[in-house]
């Protein structure tokens, strides 16, 4: 089988390509105007439910996978699949810091420094705060 | 013999053209890396309520406008493969660098990104988030920057008329590179 052979059932016009453009755009922008109103529920639905709705329109419209070989499926199904594997194996590691008879002296380390990271930085915004303060001060005498 | 096509080329036992098949290989592995790293940083982010903070820190205007970038750009590639279709090397040729324009913009824009973020003191060793943010967005960035450079390889070749397959190839390639950045940006730039 010769390289240069197309398949040529999934020839779109370029009219077609840019009205899925078109569609991808139009979900950017609603993915980035829902989380500002605040709600969780929204955020969640218009940042990851339309990412995943973006990514299947470019795998199955751009990539062509709606009309590729059922062999490349299994293959992207056996990465996903991994990731899951992946995902599930560490998760206990990493989300619990300590259990039944053990203790994660790491994790605890991470926590403390974290813990001072973050009061740091609110030492700073006050800092910043107060020296913003004087100098209004200053300014309106 | 050198003038022989190897063998390699034109056998393929699935019916799939073998340089295609190279490319979904690579892609399945692609999925674990990146996938991987996207893993780690949803229980990090669930494990840690400050990451929270940390992800309102970043640029969300860059980072929509650098995703507007790479969704035009797969258009321009797929209008690239489109057109190699039609054996219009001409259009296959201009399609290709039109997509390399977008990857410079992105780099610039990302470039912009980092820049400001350091000089915020956000470095990669401020926090485990910005450890990832950097893992991350910089790996995808060097893909973006090793797609680029093989698709201005593959575009003066075609150019000349040859290996009009390699346009859907590297496309397949870059449209992955785009799906990644889908995902990165509502988890680093969005959610909050």
């Amino acid at each position: 089988m010769s390289e240069d052979s197309h398949s040529s059932e999934h020839i779109h016009s370029v009219g077609s390509y840019v009205k899925i453009w078109a569609i991808l755009v139009v979900l950017l922008i609603i993915s980035v105007i829902g989380p500002e109103l605040g709600i969780q529920v929204i955020t969640l639905i218009t940042a990851f439910g339309i990412a995943i709705v973006k990514a299947l329109m470019v795998a199955a419209k751009f990539m062509h996978l709606n009309v590729e070989k059922r062999y490349i499926w299994y293959l992207l199904y056996t990465g996903i699949l991994f990731i899951f594997l992946f995902f599930t194996g560490i998760a206990p590691d990493i989300m619990k810091s300590e259990g039944t008879n053990w203790v994660k002296t790491d994790a605890a380390y991470i926590e403390k420094s974290q813990a001072i990271i973050q009061d740091h930085a609110l030492h700073e915004s006050e800092t910043h705060e107060k020296e913003g303060a004087t100098h209004e001060e200053h300014s309106s005498h | 013999m050198s003038s022989q096509v190897p063998i390699a080329t034109g056998r393929s036992s699935t019916g799939i053209p073998t340089g295609k098949l190279a490319v979904w290989w690579v892609i399945a592995s692609e999925i674990v890396i990146f996938g991987g790293l996207i893993a780690c940083y949803l229980l990090y982010r669930f494990r840690f309520d400050h990451w929270s903070g940390f992800a309102g820190k970043t640029d969300t205007l860059a980072g929509a406008f650098n995703t507007l970038v790479l969704l035009t750009s797969s258009l321009f590639v797929v209008l690239a493969h489109q057109a190699a279709q039609r054996k219009d090397t001409k259009d296959a040729f201009k399609y290709l660098w039109l997509t390399i324009g977008g990857g410079f913009i992105f780099l610039i824009v990302k470039a912009y990104e980092y820049t400001s973020k350091i000089l915020h003191g956000y470095t990669f060793t401020t926090d485990n988030f910005w450890s990832f943010y950097y893992t991350a967005t910089g790996l995808h960035g060097f893909h973006v920057v090793a797609g680029m450079v093989i698709m201005a390889i593959i575009s003066f070749d075609v150019r000349k008329g040859n290996n009009l397959h390699r346009v859907e190839n590297i496309g397949i390639y870059w449209h992955f590179v785009d799906l990644v950045w889908i995902f990165l940006f509502p988890l680093l730039y969005i959610a909050k």
